[in-house]
C-alpha cells in the first residue's frame, strides 16, 4: 500500500484484522516520508509486517520511476530506523529453504541447520554432519522476495507500459468495474511476466500490449489459491492469498484505491492442497 | 443487429409500396442476398428505367429547388447545400416528390414508372443507412413517408451532425446516378468504401460547379467540406472523428488532468470505451448493485432498532444492557495492540450483537471473533442463555445414533449368508451437556452484520477428535459438507463449532486472580472427579501491574477447560457404560466375551491441566514458545497495555490493562504447526479370512516325487482309494467353511 495514503489503506484492509497500533501508524507516516527523501524513491510502499516471536519486522519498499525495476527493500523494528536489505539471490533461496518455524525478530539471530554431506576419501565414503549457520536477515530477504514474486498483485490497468518499455503508473486508471473486480483475470502479478511468453497466439489476440504485460492470477497454481470476496456490500473487493496466509489485497471498485499488505508469520502454507 | 434491422425496414417498405413484379423480384433478391450493397445493384439495374422517367422528374426538379431555397438561409449549411440541390434537381432524380402528388397528376404509364421509382427510392435510403451507420429510426421513416425532399429540409433546419452527414451523402447520389445512367457499366459491385472514395471525389468537384453558379465564399465552403469530411462516419464503428474529438476535448477540459498530452491516447480510448459501456449499463448494472442495496437495507434495520423499543420495556432493557458487552471499548484496546477490525465494521458488529441480545433470552454475550472463509467470513458471538431457556434442542442428536445401531443389527439378521463383519464400532462417547465442558457456551454466527444470526449445534467429542486430525478451509456457508479423511461427522457448522471449542480452550486467558473458584462448589463431588469446572469473578481482584503481566506468563491463567484427547473436558469412562449396555449380548455369545477379555478392562483416565492453570505451563510447540507478550507501546509505556499473542493459534490475542481483559480471535481457524500437515494413514485392512496351511499355495511336485508317488500307488491299490475318499471329504469340508 502506498505510504502516502496509509491511513485510508489500513482502514480498507482492516477486514483481515491485522492493523497497526496508533503509535506505529504515526511513526510510519513520519519515517517513510524521510525514507523517500533520503533514498530518492519515486514511490514508497508500506509492504507489511512479519510477526516474530520476540519482535516484528516492519517492511517498506521503494520504487523508482519504472515500476517493475528491481525494488529496494527496507526493514525496521521500531518503525523509525530503517535499514536497507540486500537484493535476493537464487543462492539465498536455496540456502534458506531448509529453515522452518517462526521468525525470531532479531536480524542477527542464526538458525542452525545440520546437513549430511558425503565426503569421499579414496574409496571410502564418509557421511559427515555439517552445521550450517543461516542468518535471519538472509531468510528475511528471501521470504520477502518469495512473497513478492508469488502474491504481490495489482489490478489490471493500474500500470501501463510505454512504447519505450518502461512501466509507469497509469494516471487515468479509474478502478475496475464491479463485474471485472470479481474475476481473477483482472488482477496481475506485480513482477516481470513469466507465463506470458507461453501463451498461444489465440490467447494473445485479445490482449492490449500496453496493459496486459504481466501474468494474471487466473492460472495460478494450485487452482483456488486465492479467496476473493466482496465486502461491505460490494463496495470493496478483498483478495486473500491462501498460499501465503496473511497477504490481503484490497481494491475499491471504480476508484484508484488499491494495494496489498502482508501481515503474517512469513511461512508458506504448504498444506494448501489438503485444505481446499 | 443493424443489418437485420435494415432488412426488416426494407421489407416493410416494400409492403407499403405494394408494387407487382418488381417488388417480387426485389423480395427474392433480398432473401437471397440479404446484403445492402447487393440491393444497390438491383437499384442500379433499375436506373435505366428511372432514366426513362426523366422528363416528369425534370418537371418536379424546379419544384424541389425552390423548396430548399425557401429554407432559412441564415444557417451556413443551407448555403453550401443549395447549389448541390440545384445540381441534383435537373441532373437526375434525387428529390422524388411525395407519392400522392404524381399519382393524381400523372397518367397510368407514369404511375407505373412511379412504381419503379419507389423501390429505387427505398434502396437509396438503405444505402444511406449503410454508410451513415445506424441512425435513429424516426429519421429513417421520414423519407419513406414524405419523400426525400422534405427530409432534406428537416435535415438542414436541424443542423444535426448526423443528418448533416446523411445530407451530404444524399446530395452525392445525384451526380453518381447520372454517371451510372450514362455509362451503364458493370462496375456496380464495388465495395462501399470504394463508392465512398468516388463520392469524395464528387464532393470535391461539386463546390466548383456550385461556386460558378452561386459564388459563395470559397473559404466557407472549404471549411464546410473539411467539416463534412470529419463528420463522415466510420464504416466499422459508425463514429465520426468530429464528434470524437469534441468529446475528447470536453473530457480534457472537464477533468483538467495535468500534462494531458501524455495521456491523450488513454483519453481517446476511454471516450471510445464509454460508447460500449453505456449499452451494457441497461443490462447489467441493476443486478450488480442489488447486493449493495440489500445489505444496506438490512443494516438500516440495525440502526433503527433502538427507536422501536417502547418505554414499557425498560426493565428488560436493563437486563439486556447488562448482557451486551462494550465492544467498542475492547476494540479500542485491541487497536492499541495493532489488531482488530476497523472502527466502522466493529460498530456494525456491535449493533448486530445488540440485535442478538434483544431477540434472545441471553444472560451474557461476548464478541468472540471473526473466522475468515473462502467466500464469506463468520462473525462469532459467544452467548450464555438465561437459566432454563436454552433447552430447545436437547437430545435430538442421540436418537439417530441409536437408530444406526439398530439398522446394523437388522442387516446382520437378514443377510446371514454373507460373511459377517467382526468390526465393532467403539462406544460412542456422549457429548457434554449444555453449560458444561466444551458446550459451556452457545455460539451464534453470522456472515455480515445485519444478516441473521445462526445458532451453532452443540459439539460432540467425536467431532473434536476428528477436527484435530483434519485441516480444511471454511467456505462461509454453514451447510457445506466437509470432505476429508478421516471423515468428519457433520457439515461445516459442526466443524466450525469444534474449532471454536478448541480455540477457546487453548487461547482464552485472563489475568491471575480475576477469577476464582466458587466456595460452595469446592466441597462437592466434582472435586473428586479431578477438576472443578466452574468459577466466578473475584470481587477482591485488585489488578496486576501491566509490566508484571508482560514479564511473566505465570500471571495469566486459562479460564476455559482443557479438552482431553477424548474430546471432552470432563473425562468419561467408556468401558463402564458399555459393559452395562452389552450384558445381554454377552450372555448370548460367549465368543464376544472372549474378545472382550482381550481388551483392557480399565481405560486409563485422561487428565488435563485443571482450570485456572497459568499459561506458563503450556507446552512448547517444537522449541517455539506458545505465547508472545508485548507492551502495546514503548513510546509511552506508562499508559500502555499488556498484549498477549498466541503462537499456537495464530490470530488469537488477549489484552489486559491490569484490571480489564478481553480475548479475541481473527484468522482462518487453524492451529499452527511447524511441520507440514500429513493426513493420517488409513488403518490396516482387516483379514478377509483366517490364513492357514489349507489355503496356502503348494509347490508343484517334481518329476521324481511324482514317480515315487506313482510307485507307491501301484504298490498299494486299495489304501490309495481310501485316501482319495478322505481327501475328497476334506475338500468338501473346506468348501463349506
Amino acid at each position: 500500500m502506498d505510504a502516502e495514503s496509509l491511513l485510508l489503506s489500513l482502514e480498507l484492509a482492516s477486514g483481515s484484522g491485522q492493523g497497526l497500533s496508533p503509535d506505529r501508524r504515526a511513526s510510519l507516516l513520519t519515517s517513510l516520508t524521510l525514507v523517500k527523501r533520503d533514498y530518492r524513491f519515486d514511490r514508497v510502499l508500506f509492504w507489511g509486517r512479519i510477526l516474530g516471536l520476540v519482535a516484528d519486522y516492519y517492511i517498506a519498499q521503494g520504487l523508482s520511476e519504472d515500476q517493475l525495476a528491481p525494488r529496494k527493500t527496507l526493514y525496521s523494528l521500531n518503525c523509525m530506523e530503517w535499514s536497507l536489505l540486500p537484493p535476493a539471490t537464487e543462492e539465498m533461496a536455496t540456502q534458506t529453504s531448509v529453515v522452518k518455524g517462526r521468525f525470531m525478530g532479531d536480524p542477527s539471530h542464526e538458525y542452525e541447520h545440520t546437513e549430511v554431506q558425503k565426503v569421499n576419501e579414496g574409496e571410502k565414503v564418509f557421511e559427515e554432519e555439517v552445521v550450517v549457520q543461516i542468518k535471519e536477515e538472509t531468510r528475511l530477504v528471501s521470504v520477502i522476495d518469495q512473497i513478492d514474486k508469488a502474491v504481490a498483485i495489482v489490478p489490471r490497468g493500474a500500470l501501463f507500459k510505454t512504447p519505450f518499455g518502461s512501466i509507469n503508473v497509469n494516471r487515468t486508471f479509474e478502478g475496475l468495474s464491479l463485474s471485472e473486480a470479481k474475476k481473477l483475470s483482472s488482477y496481475f502479478h506485480f513482477k516481470e511476466p513469466v507465463e506470458l511468453k507461453n501463451k498461444t497466439l489465440l490467447e494473445k489476440a485479445d490482449m492490449d500490449p500496453s496493459l496486459d504485460f504481466m501474468d494474471s492470477l487466473e492460472h495460478d497454481i494450485p487452482k483456488g489459491s486465492w479467496s476473493i470476496q466482496m465486502e461491505r456490500g460490494n463496495a470493496l473487493v478483498v483478495l486473500r492469498s491462501l498460499l501465503w496466509p496473511g497477504l490481503t489485497f484490497y481494491h475499491t471498485p471504480r476508484t484508484k484505491n488499491y494495494g496489498y499488505i502482508y501481515v503474517g508469520t512469513g511461512e508458506k502454507n504448504i498444506d494448501l492442497p489438503f485444505m481446499l | 443487429m443493424p443489418s437485420s434491422f435494415r432488412n426488416f425496414f426494407l421489407l416493410t417498405h416494400f409492403m407499403e409500396d405494394s408494387t407487382t413484379l418488381k417488388q417480387e423480384k426485389e423480395n427474392q433478391e433480398l432473401v437471397e442476398a440479404g446484403q445492402p450493397w447487393e440491393e444497390m445493384v438491383t437499384a442500379s439495374s433499375q436506373d435505366p428505367e428511372s432514366g426513362l422517367s426523366e422528363p416528369p422528374e425534370v418537371e418536379q426538379g424546379p419544384e424541389a429547388g425552390p423548396q430548399t431555397r425557401s429554407s432559412p438561409p441564415g444557417i451556413p449549411q443551407s448555403g453550401a447545400s443549395t447549389p448541390v440541390d440545384d445540381l441534383t434537381g435537373p441532373g437526375a432524380s434525387t428529390p422524388p416528390s411525395p407519392p400522392q402528388e404524381p399519382s393524381t397528376s400523372l397518367s397510368p404509364l407514369a404511375l407505373a414508372r412511379q412504381d419503379f421509382m419507389a423501390p429505387w427510392q427505398s434502396n437509396k435510403t438503405t444505402s444511406v443507412i449503410s454508410e451513415a451507420g445506424t441512425p435513429p429510426s424516426d429519421h429513417l421513416e421520414q423519407p419513406s413517408d414524405k419523400g426525400e425532399s422534405t427530409s432534406h429540409q428537416t435535415c438542414q433546419s436541424e443542423g444535426n451532425t448526423f443528418q448533416l452527414s446523411q445530407q451530404t451523402k444524399c446530395h452525392l447520389y445525384g451526380p453518381r446516378d447520372v454517371s451510372y445512367n450514362n455509362s451503364k457499366e458493370k462496375e456496380l459491385r464495388f465495395a462501399i468504401s470504394q463508392e465512398k472514395d468516388s463520392n469524395s471525389n464528387y464532393d470535391l468537384d461539386q463546390p466548383e460547379s456550385g461556386a460558378s453558379e452561386m459564388a459563395p465564399n470559397m473559404l466557407e465552403i472549404a471549411i464546410q467540406n473539411a467539416k463534412a469530411y470529419l463528420l463522415k462516419a466510420s464504416s466499422k464503428s459508425g463514429l465520426n472523428l468530429y464528434d470524437h474529438l469534441s468529446e475528447m476535448l470536453t473530457k480534457v477540459l472537464d477533468t483538467r488532468p495535468e500534462n494531458p498530452v501524455d495521456i491523450i491516447e488513454n483519453i481517446s480510448q476511454d471516450v471510445k470505451m464509454a460508447h460500449f459501456s453505456k449499452k451494457l449499463d441497461t443490462l447489467q448494472n441493476e443486478n450488480e448493485m442489488l447486493p449493495t442495496y440489500e445489505i444496506a437495507e438490512k443494516q438500516k434495520a440495525l440502526f433503527l432498532q433502538g427507536n422501536l423499543e417502547g418505554a414499557d420495556q425498560e426493565l428488560e432493557d436493563e437486563i439486556t444492557e447488562h448482557a451486551l458487552p462494550n465492544v467498542m471499548e475492547s476494540a479500542f484496546y485491541f487497536e492499541q495492540a495493532g489488531v482488530g477490525l476497523g472502527t466502522d465494521e466493529t460498530y456494525r458488529i456491535f449493533l448486530a450483537l445488540k440485535q442478538l441480545t434483544d431477540t434472545h433470552p441471553i444472560q451474557k454475550c461476548r464478541f468472540w471473533g471473526k473466522i475468515l472463509g473462502l467466500e464469506m467470513n463468520y462473525i462469532v458471538a459467544e452467548v450464555e442463555f438465561r437459566e432454563g431457556e436454552d433447552e430447545e434442542e436437547v437430545e435430538e442428536e442421540d436418537v439417530p445414533e441409536e437408530r444406526d445401531n439398530g439398522d446394523s443389527e437388522a442387516d446382520e439378521a437378514d443377510e446371514d449368508e454373507l460373511p459377517r463383519s467382526f468390526y465393532k464400532a467403539p462406544q460412542a462417547i456422549p457429548k457434554e451437556e449444555s453449560r458444561t465442558g466444551a458446550n459451556k457456551y452457545v455460539y451464534f454466527v453470522c456472515n455480515e452484520p445485519g444478516r441473521p444470526w445462526v445458532k451453532l449445534p452443540a459439539v460432540t467429542p467425536a467431532q473434536i477428535v476428528i477436527a484435530r486430525k483434519i485441516k480444511k478451509f471454511f467456505t462461509g456457508r454453514l451447510d457445506t459438507p466437509i470432505v476429508s479423511y478421516p471423515p468428519f461427522p457433520g457439515n461445516e457448522s459442526n466443524y466450525l463449532r469444534a474449532q471454536i471449542a478448541r480455540i477457546s480452550a487453548g487461547t482464552h486467558v485472563s489475568p491471575l486472580g480475576f477469577y476464582h473458584f466458587g466456595e460452595e462448589e469446592g466441597e462437592e463431588e466434582e472435586e473428586i472427579e479431578g477438576g472443578r469446572d466452574s468459577f466466578e469473578e473475584n470481587p477482591d481482584f485488585e489488578g496486576i501491574q501491566v509490566t508484571d503481566l508482560v514479564e511473566s506468563l505465570s500471571n495469566w491463567v486459562h479460564h476455559v477447560q482443557h479438552i482431553l484427547p477424548q474430546g471432552r473436558c470432563n473425562w468419561f469412562n467408556p468401558i463402564q457404560k458399555s459393559e452395562e449396555e452389552e450384558e445381554e449380548e454377552e450372555e448370548e455369545d460367549e465368543e464376544k466375551e472372549d474378545e472382550k477379555g482381550e481388551e483392557p478392562d480399565y481405560a486409563e483416565q485422561e487428565v488435563g491441566p485443571p482450570l485456572l492453570t497459568p499459561i506458563s505451563e503450556d507446552l512448547e510447540i517444537q522449541n517455539t514458545p506458545p505465547w508472545t507478550t508485548r507492551l502495546s507501546s514503548n513510546l509511552i509505556p506508562q499508559y500502555a497495555i499488556a498484549v498477549l499473542r498466541s503462537n499456537l493459534w495464530p490470530g488469537a490475542y488477549a489484552f489486559s490493562n491490569g484490571k480489564k481483559f478481553e480475548n479475541f480471535y481473527i484468522g482462518w481457524g487453524h492451529k499452527y504447526s511447524p511441520d507440514s500437515y500429513t493426513p493420517p494413514v488409513p488403518p490396516p485392512a482387516y483379514h478377509e479370512y483366517p490364513s492357514g496351511p489349507e489355503i496356502t499355495e503348494m509347490d508343484d511336485p517334481s518329476v521324481e516325487e511324482e514317480q515315487a508317488f506313482r510307485a507307491a500307488q501301484e504298490a498299494t491299490v486299495n489304501p490309495t482309494e481310501e485316501n482319495e475318499e478322505t481327501e475328497e471329504d476334506e475338500d468338501e469340508e473346506d468348501d463349506y467353511d
